[in-house]
């Protein structure tokens, strides 16, 4: 069951987050936003392009603003960085390659570490099991003569 | 566990202690530009004198294009000379000096250039278009074309005279040689 | 003068920790009590000068002594009184002297409390807090020298790091240390256990409230400085999963795990391997988060510095981990755990679920964090690793964890019954069903809140279902309702602080969840007069006005925010001008409220105040993680209460 559970989690986590409200502001607001979340500042080194506060992020911000209304895809504008800077520019390394070995990581680590486990326990479970005494007709007797007198 | 294998255990820690060592041999606020052997971004400019500035005008000629900016203390500061002597040595054997200044006030900007008594082009880069263009995360940055328009070197930091020749040497060379 | 005393003083100090870690472990092999004694008042001539050293930095930041480097580099002539405290352990120097403080004070209250309860491993207690303590004297007086003298002496300073300008910089650092360093005395109990090969129960049960106080302020110093990093850093986050905040998180995650499997050594008497391996790696862990600070070998936000004190701390951090794990390797086969287990649905099974996915989930921060590093020694190549990908990969580990937080407490030791899990989760699981259908209906759109938000409603039902049934029966005895339950919770005051833990970290699970999938931001720019609106509240700009502050230039920009038909509330972002700065610093504003937050940082501005680019934000639920803190906060001080063996 646990394992349902986790299968249905990972499942589900990877589906976008889509329960943003409207607000008053033009929609597209919200996908610069949702593109420079993916962007590194250059400047501050962990902080996104969406969240930096530097005048070179809001720059950035700037330009994936401009090549959205151009018609461009957040692919295509991602892909407009990474031309420019290199694939460092991306906060999330692709999911391909050298890098997809970073995304296996956690996965790797789970299966290995529920498989120790799962090896441990039934070491254990099995070391429980011990086989009962054996009851030779002596031992059938006693027990039969002390059931009596308790009764 | 039979007899050698938990010594395995110490050891495992050998390569992640090895990982975190190299990174001592790293900077990892430089980083490799996608654009070396790449043709230039082309760009129009308008210069703090009021000129036009395209790169396209400047096809056949070395371009030294470098980014600025008047709070960049103290790389820019000491690199100004040496660019303005390079500008000097170097004008009439086909090379131009332009900068390029990024998230700046104009104000600070042209006193910068008065200040160092700069007399090659200088642009400011409103929005930034062209300092990404360029891949540029910091200043200075100095991006050496060659005749055809194409990148041939980047250089991160201040320029002295010395890395200035070393660069232009090579892509005067190489002249007239058509792709 | 100051440079020379607090120097000298520091390498009186570096001697007696050296003498004493000698002493120690000579007393302890040869099972000489004098030798330990002596190595004792050495721990305490260690603690009285370095308390010195201390105070006496901190007197000379307050006085403006720039003879000594560290005051001119942090502090100037303007730098506020408050301030310049903090300043002391702004920055690196200041913050091992803080760090090496808090240790020697942990060792003496070691030395009070254990040194006739632990007759046997105390020699290599001390010896191991001893070593540590001289490794960071050693770095005060070579590496980074504390009290290095100015040549020639400056007029002024050259001033504090204006982010570092705030009531986080005082409490942070503070939770913080007193988190890393309280993990050393388990460790040292742990090492002093696998030397001497008493590795059975003792060592475990006499750190246990040591571990609890030092993964509280762990979890305190990761808060503060999420709060930290919300107000004062402008971009409206409290957490950037950068390198040094999973630094600080891979030991609390790692803490989380002991806090759990040591139970079950307690109880079960198995695990006994893996809690040493355990408190190992989460000390080693705790020397890697001021390595990865200090050194400068991968970029962040926080690193102090560069140079060659990241060397000190590499070898020290591979000093101790070798030689740990060395001696665990010897003592493997003393180990061996006699487990018995009936079933595999246990809380056994339970914990050591937990504790696979807190490893697991200290392994992908770890890997994340440092595959740049090996993605440029393997390839080449340099990569980002940002909080895109740690949000995501960790999000199921989590969830999976709070899961469990509702299993874990209720399931039944060694095999739980089909009845067992009927009585204990059928409600929460109709319960915890029903909420997230109800979710979904009331326009959840995100699968991940419904599932975050719906785990939350079914643990905080088995809490529910485990008190009242507790209560119940009390009251079957005849006790009034409410002082059955305060008898309940005092009497079972560690699994009942253990309960409070549990709701803590889901208040704050809830603030995280609430705030990522419900925060909106825009950005725009308004002129004087002019309105923006954006989730129910209308910004309003009014106007800039200049000021000059004791060491900074500030420009303020005025904004009315008005939610409704309500009244208005007038925010006022600034940006800082500071001399020694090269960019102005955002000062942000904002009105915090048990749901919304309304957050501006003042942009791009006009000279003449015509108009500003403002960056607004509504974040939710957010002030639900500082709440978590507190409801934290009175769960620990509940579990560690002693223990009253009396009926109540």
């Amino acid at each position: 069951m646990l394992a349902t559970i986790l299968i249905v989690a990972a499942a589900v986590a990877t589906a976008q987050p889509t329960g943003r409200p409207a607000g008053a502001t033009p929609v597209s607001e919200q996908d610069v936003h949702d593109v420079a979340a993916q962007l590194r500042c250059v400047v501050c080194q962990t902080l996104s392009v969406a969240d930096s506060p530097s005048e070179m992020a809001g720059q950035m911000r700037g330009i994936v603003r401009e090549r959205l209304a151009a018609g461009d895809s957040p692919a295509q504008v991602r892909q407009y960085f990474v031309d420019r800077y290199g694939e460092w520019i991306l906060l999330a390394p692709p999911r391909r390659g050298f890098t997809l070995l970073v995304w296996l990581a956690p996965l790797v680590a789970v299966v290995v570490g529920v498989g120790i486990v799962a090896i441990r326990i039934s070491g254990w479970t099995r070391a429980r099991r011990p086989t009962p005494p054996p009851v030779d007709a002596a031992m059938r007797e006693r027990i039969r003569q002390e059931l009596e007198r308790e009764t | 566990m039979t007899r050698g294998w938990r010594w395995l255990v110490p050891l495992a820690a050998v390569p992640v202690l090895g990982l975190l060592a190299y990174g001592f041999t790293l900077n990892p606020r430089e980083a490799p530009s996608p654009l070396v052997g790449r043709p230039a971004a082309a760009f129009t400019l308008t210069s703090f004198d009021g000129a036009k500035l395209d790169l396209a005008d400047l096809r056949g000629k070395v371009v030294v294009l470098n980014f600025w900016a008047s709070w960049c203390y103290p790389a820019c500061y000491e690199e100004a000379p040496a660019l303005e002597r390079g500008w000097k040595s170097y004008r009439d054997r086909g090379v131009v000096v332009v900068g390029v200044d990024i998230q700046d006030k104009d104000e600070a900007a042209r006193k910068f250039i008065n200040d160092f008594r700069l007399t090659f082009a200088n642009a400011p880069d409103p929005g930034g278009k062209v300092s990404v263009d360029y891949g540029v995360y910091g200043v200075p940055e100095t991006f050496f074309i060659d005749r055809e328009g194409r990148i041939r070197a980047k250089h991160v930091g201040a320029l002295s005279d010395q890395m200035f020749a070393e660069a232009i040497e090579p892509l005067l060379a190489a002249a007239g040689t058509t792709k | 003068m100051i440079p020379e005393i607090g120097h000298g003083a520091l390498l009186v100090a570096l001697g007696l920790a050296l003498y004493g870690g000698v002493m120690s472990a000579v007393g302890g092999r040869r099972g000489r009590p004098a030798l330990v004694e002596s190595a004792q008042h050495a721990a305490l001539g260690v603690f009285v000068l370095v308390t010195a050293c201390l105070l006496l930095l901190i007197y000379a930041f307050l006085t403006f002594d720039f003879s000594v480097v560290s005051v001119a580099t942090n502090t100037n002539l303007g730098t506020p009184f408050y301030y310049r405290i903090t300043a002391v352990w702004g920055a690196l120097e200041g913050s091992i002297v803080l760090w090496s403080w808090l240790l020697s004070l942990y060792t003496l209250i070691v030395i009070l409390r254990h040194r006739t309860s632990a007759r046997e491993l105390y020699p290599w207690v001390l010896m191991t807090m001893l070593s540590v303590i001289g490794f960071f004297l050693l770095v005060m007086t070579v590496a980074a020298p504390v009290f290095a003298r100015s040549l020639p002496i400056p007029p002024d300073g050259r001033g504090l790091n204006p982010l570092l300008e705030d009531s986080g910089m005082i409490t942070h650092p503070v939770a913080l240390y007193l988190g890393f360093t309280g993990f050393t005395v388990p460790f040292a109990f742990a090492v002093a256990a696998l030397i001497t090969g008493r590795v059975g129960d003792f060592w475990i049960t006499t750190t246990r409230r040591w571990t609890i106080v030092a993964w509280y302020f762990l979890s305190l110093g990761l808060l503060i400085g999420g709060w930290w990093s919300y107000h004062v850093l402008g971009w409206g986050g409290y957490w950037a999963w950068d390198p040094v905040e999973n630094a600080a998180f891979m030991p609390w995650l790692t803490g989380t795990a002991l806090l759990h499997s040591v139970m079950i050594q307690e109880r079960r008497r198995m695990l006994r391997l893996w809690n040493l391996a355990l408190v190992i790696l989460t000390f080693s862990l705790t020397l890697f988060g001021t390595f990865l600070t200090r050194s400068g070998v991968i970029a962040s936000v926080h690193a102090f510095s560069q140079g060659a004190i990241g060397i000190f701390f590499l070898t020290f951090l591979a000093l101790v981990v070798l030689s740990a794990l060395a001696l665990l390797a010897w003592r493997w086969n003393d180990l061996g755990a006699q487990g018995e287990l009936d079933s595999i649905v246990s809380r056994e099974s339970a914990f050591l679920l937990n504790n696979v996915l807190l490893v697991a989930a200290t392994f992908t921060v770890f890997f994340g964090t440092v595959f740049p590093l090996l993605s440029e020694a393997v390839k080449g190549a340099k990569v980002s690793v940002g909080a895109p990908f740690f949000n995501q990969v960790n999000i199921p580990l989590f969830l999976s964890l709070i899961f469990l937080m509702g299993i874990g407490p209720l399931i039944a030791w060694r095999r739980a019954s089909l009845d067992n899990l009927k009585r204990n989760f059928l409600w929460p699981v109709v319960i915890g069903s029903v909420a997230a259908i109800v979710l979904r209906l009331v326009g959840v759109g995100s699968s991940v809140a419904v599932l975050s938000l719906a785990l939350t409603v079914f643990v905080t039902a088995t809490i529910t279902v485990d008190l009242v049934r507790a209560t119940r029966a009390r009251r079957a005895m005849g006790e009034w309702t409410l002082p059955a339950l305060g008898g309940l919770l005092l009497r079972h005051n560690r699994r009942y602080g253990g309960f409070v833990v549990h709701l803590a970290v889901l208040v704050v699970a809830v603030g995280v969840t609430g705030s990522q999938a419900w925060s909106v931001q825009t950005e725009t720019t308004l002129k004087r007069g002019e309105e923006a609106a954006l989730a129910g509240y209308r910004v309003r700009f009014d106007g800039l006005r200049e000021s000059q502050e004791s060491n900074h230039g500030k420009v303020t920009g005025s904004f009315t925010v008005v939610a409704g038909r309500g009244a208005g509330t007038v925010l006022e972002p600034a940006k800082k001008f500071y001399p020694q700065e090269q960019s102005p610093i955002a000062y942000v504003d904002y009105r915090l409220g048990f749901v919304d937050d309304v957050y501006l940082v003042l942009g791009d501005f006009a000279r003449d105040g015509s108009s500003a680019t403002v960056k607004m934000q509504v974040n939710r639920m957010v002030s639900w993680i500082w709440i978590g803190g507190l409801v934290l906060t009175l769960g620990t001080l509940l579990a560690i209460l002693p223990e009253r063996r009396r009926p109540a």
